[in-house]
């Protein structure tokens, strides 16, 4: 969405995914309830991308993409250094919200009972961002503005409410998704790097400035980050960059992208 | 004289002063290991000056360059090892690894802007990811990558011994320097100006009659072989070759290092890996045992402070005044 | 050099932009193409220039079949267009921007050693902007150029290849009276082989450089004829013109 809508190329947003993490972490440490981590996560996070776009992005989306580059690129060294002096280098481990912990049995296959949650929450979460952007009015105004950003505003549309409101949006999600992962990948200062490549990859595989797209993109590549070093013995990165290169020779724009 | 003049001048007289700094390094230095730095800022400039022709010039940001370092590193790496030291072959295969791994790349070159930039960043994620692959050792050394690799051996001086500082920093500075001047060369010649009409307006171009792809897969491989170049002295300079080098943060570095200099100059890039390389060194070895700790955070705090005050790099002031 | 389209349709989907529109120039015609917004004017261009494929149909350029030739190779057989909106290089000198388009016609836009050539290219520079009464912007970056300024500079870099046919997308857009002046005693003072084709709406300027003038409407071609037959036509005058003259 945010590179989509307001062509901003933001490195940074790993960083919210981390940040997301150990927000959940410190509250879960207060007060021992997983639940409240999952809200307060989005909400810092809200907040957090809101002051980044209003202080720092504002004055430099004239300046075109390497200026963001270079940004984002500094507050990746900022934010991953500032958790590991605070919280130290190591991998801190979220504990599985209870109820969720053990393993369910279905059609004589064993899933981790909270393994399933998270498929079960993105598929709700995927499905209520979709039903947003298809359904309702600011749905409508995202995806005007990504077909013709000039044009939402000469239709008096405040864009810089709208720019600062993606955002913040953006940012709150990642957080929220850097939560949920908590449990069963751990907590540890390196997993901005490790997830930018992938939510990038899968961005421009799915198509910039389509949540479809987004979504369609996340259960390729998935699967060929899964399947891939099966078939391949052992290569992980290249199985799905030998997907996304395909996709894009094949289709420039993006699988559900919009041609240039 | 006009403002444009002054600035022309001022520009000679600078590069001139700085080129006799640069000479004088080994003498003032304090010891070999600032001699050192010395020599692997200026291959990060030599580097940082060939992503500054395909980024600044041609407009084709490429996570991807990173790759073409690694393959003069390794190449130059093997060739040293199992073949030959002598320095001129040992350059040449430098730049000619460079050169034919940016031919395989130029599939990327069906696509523009982001999609080019991701194509590239996959380019090299997958040569990081052969180079890394540990089945694939015995040849290129899997993790750890190629190591003992020597010091080349100057052609008509063979008891010139390169393992000292001083005179592998010699060597790499005449390199850098010849790049720096066949590059300056370049970008003023009618390719040079081709290649901006590119990056300001492709379809333009086309329009009139300029077959834009050959110009750009031009532009991709003269870049791709001096980043080999670089990758070749690089592996000399560490007396081997790793898999990291390829990572796509490594052309992300460069990158920054092009735009806090200045893209679109030479001059910007070579100055921004200097400062770039010194940075991180200096940073991380501040008397101050905390902050020394924090070297990343500061690293990052500068980045920001430079977006926000410097908008065109550092070299992006030195234009602004004299326009 | 002369043009023919046969029978090109161009279709998006469900909408067709130019449905069989076989138009033909003949060599040093200078001709106009009018008709109201959305006629297809700029797409019947794309088409001749070689921006769009046509869903159906054949262009021709001198007889020749280029309908699978690429925009560059169009260019290079001798056609130059302008665009609607200016499209200069935004962040090089008006100079630099006619020197490329300079370049592109004495094939040395490839050369790689700073070039002897480059003295005549700028010998060239500094006429043609005498001649387009701009001397004055030689070191101008094009983003800054006023708007009647870059209409001027983009028609100087069309010209600066010595077209055999020329394009000319409205190109009096937005410029002032003696700008207007100025721009059509240029075209006029054109030699008469180049082939002109001009879209416009300042009918004024159409019948002071055009000596055939084409209608499209909503994608057909309804008239072809003189200046004075199109006036008089009917259905020209219900289309475009608004009612009886």
């Amino acid at each position: 969405m945010i590179f989509g809508l307001m062509d901003v190329l933001n490195l940074a947003h790993g960083s919210f995914y981390m940040l997301g993490a150990y927000v959940g972490l410190t509250v879960l440490g207060v007060t021992g309830n997983f639940w409240l981590a999952l809200i307060a996560a989005p909400v810092a996070l809200c907040v957090i991308g809101a002051l980044i776009e209003v202080v720092f992005f504002r004055r430099i989306y004239r300046e075109g993409h390497l200026m963001q580059v270079l940004l984002t690129f500094g507050f990746t060294l900022v934010f991953v250094d500032l958790i590991r002096w605070r919280f130290g280098p190591q991998t801190h481990s979220l504990p599985t919200p209870p109820g969720l912990e053990g393993a369910v049995h279905i059609l004589g296959v064993t899933f981790a009972s909270y393994k399933l949650f998270v498929i079960l929450f993105a598929s709700m979460v995927a499905l209520v961002l979709l039903l947003a952007w298809r359904r309702s009015r600011v749905g409508a105004i995202l995806r005007a503005g990504v077909a013709d950003r000039e044009m939402l505003g000469l239709l008096g549309i405040d864009l810089k409410r709208v720019f600062t409101g993606t955002f913040a949006f953006g940012a709150a999600l990642a957080g929220l998704a850097g939560v949920v992962v908590g449990p069963y990948l751990g907590v540890y200062p390196g997993m901005d790097e490790s997830i930018l490549v992938l939510v990038l990859v899968v961005v421009v595989v799915g198509g910039l400035g389509s949540i479809e797209g987004a979504i369609l993109g996340s259960l390729l590549i998935g699967l060929a980050y899964a399947i891939g070093p099966l078939v391949l013995g052992g290569f992980e990165a290249a199985s799905i960059f030998a997907v996304m290169a395909i996709v894009l020779l094949v289709r420039p724009q993006g699988l559900l992208g919009r041609r240039q | 004289m006009s403002r444009l003049r002054r600035f022309r001048l001022s520009r000679w007289l600078g590069q001139a002063a700085f080129l006799l700094f640069l000479l004088t390094v080994p003498a003032w230095a304090p010891n070999r290991f600032w001699i050192n730095v010395a020599s692997q800022a200026l291959i990060f400039a030599i580097f940082a000056m060939s992503l500054d022709l395909l980024l600044g010039y041609a407009g084709m940001p490429s996570f991807g360059h990173a790759a073409f370092y690694a393959a003069g590193a390794y190449a130059g790496a093997l060739w040293a090892l199992h073949l030959s030291p002598d320095l001129l072959p040992l350059l040449s295969i430098g730049l000619i690894a460079g050169a034919f791994l940016a031919l395989v790349g130029a599939l990327a070159l069906r696509a523009r802007g982001i999609y080019f930039l991701m194509l590239t960043l996959a380019f090299a994620q997958v040569v990081w990811s052969v180079l890394s692959n540990n089945q694939l050792a015995s040849v290129l050394g899997g993790d750890i990558g190629l190591i003992g690799v020597p010091r080349p051996v100057l052609p008509f001086a063979a008891d010139v011994n390169l393992f000292r500082p001083a005179n592998f920093y010699f060597l790499t500075l005449t390199v850098a320097a010849i790049v720096y001047i066949a590059l300056a060369a370049v970008v003023a010649s009618p390719f040079g100006h081709t290649l901006e009409g590119i990056r300001e307006n492709e379809g333009r171009m086309e329009s009139l009659g300029y077959p834009t792809f050959r110009y750009r897969l031009a532009a991709f491989i003269i870049a791709g072989a001096l980043a080999g170049l670089a990758g070749m002295l690089g592996g000399s300079f560490n007396f081997s070759a790793t898999p990291a080098t390829a990572f796509w943060t490594t052309s992300g570095l460069a990158m920054i290092a092009v735009i806090m200099g200045g893209s679109r100059s030479l001059v910007g890039p070579a100055a921004g890996a200097i400062v770039v390389v010194l940075l991180q060194l200096g940073l991380s070895s501040l008397p101050a045992r905390g902050l020394a700790e924090r070297w990343q955070l500061l690293l990052g705090l500068v980045f920001i402070a430079v977006v926000l005050f410097l908008p065109g790099g550092l070299y992006g002031v030195l234009r602004r005044r004299a326009a | 050099m002369n043009l023919s389209t046969n029978s090109v349709t161009v279709r998006f989907g469900a909408v067709a932009a130019l449905q069989n529109v076989s138009f033909k120039v003949a060599s040093g015609e200078r001709r106009a193409v009018i008709g109201p917004n959305g006629a297809g004017k700029t797409t019947l261009f794309d088409v001749i220039t070689g921006q769009r494929r046509p869903t159906s149909g054949r262009v021709l350029l001198d007889d020749a079949d280029v309908t699978g030739f690429s925009v560059w190779r169009r260019a290079r057989l001798g056609l130059a267009r302008t665009f609607q909106r200016s499209t200069l290089f935004a962040n090089l000198t008006v100079a630099e921007n006619l020197a490329i388009a300079i370049r592109s016609r004495l094939k040395v836009g490839s050369r790689i050693w700073p070039s002897r050539v480059e003295r005549e290219v700028g010998a060239e520079v500094s006429s043609r902007l005498e001649m387009a009464g701009l001397p004055a912007l030689r070191h101008r970056l094009a983003w800054r150029l006023g708007h009647g300024e870059r209409r001027i500079v983009e028609i100087e870099l069309a010209l600066a290849r010595d077209p055999r046919l020329l394009l000319l997308d409205e190109p009096m857009a937005g410029l002032s009276g003696a700008e207007r002046e100025a721009a059509v005693t240029r075209l006029r003072a054109l030699p008469e082989a180049v082939t002109v084709i001009l879209v416009e709406h300042d009918l004024d300027v159409v019948f002071a450089i055009a000596q055939r003038v084409s209608v499209l409407d909503h994608g057909v071609l309804i008239a072809d004829g003189t200046p004075v037959e199109i006036r008089a036509n009917r259905r020209v005058q219900e289309v475009y013109l608004g009612g009886v003259d």
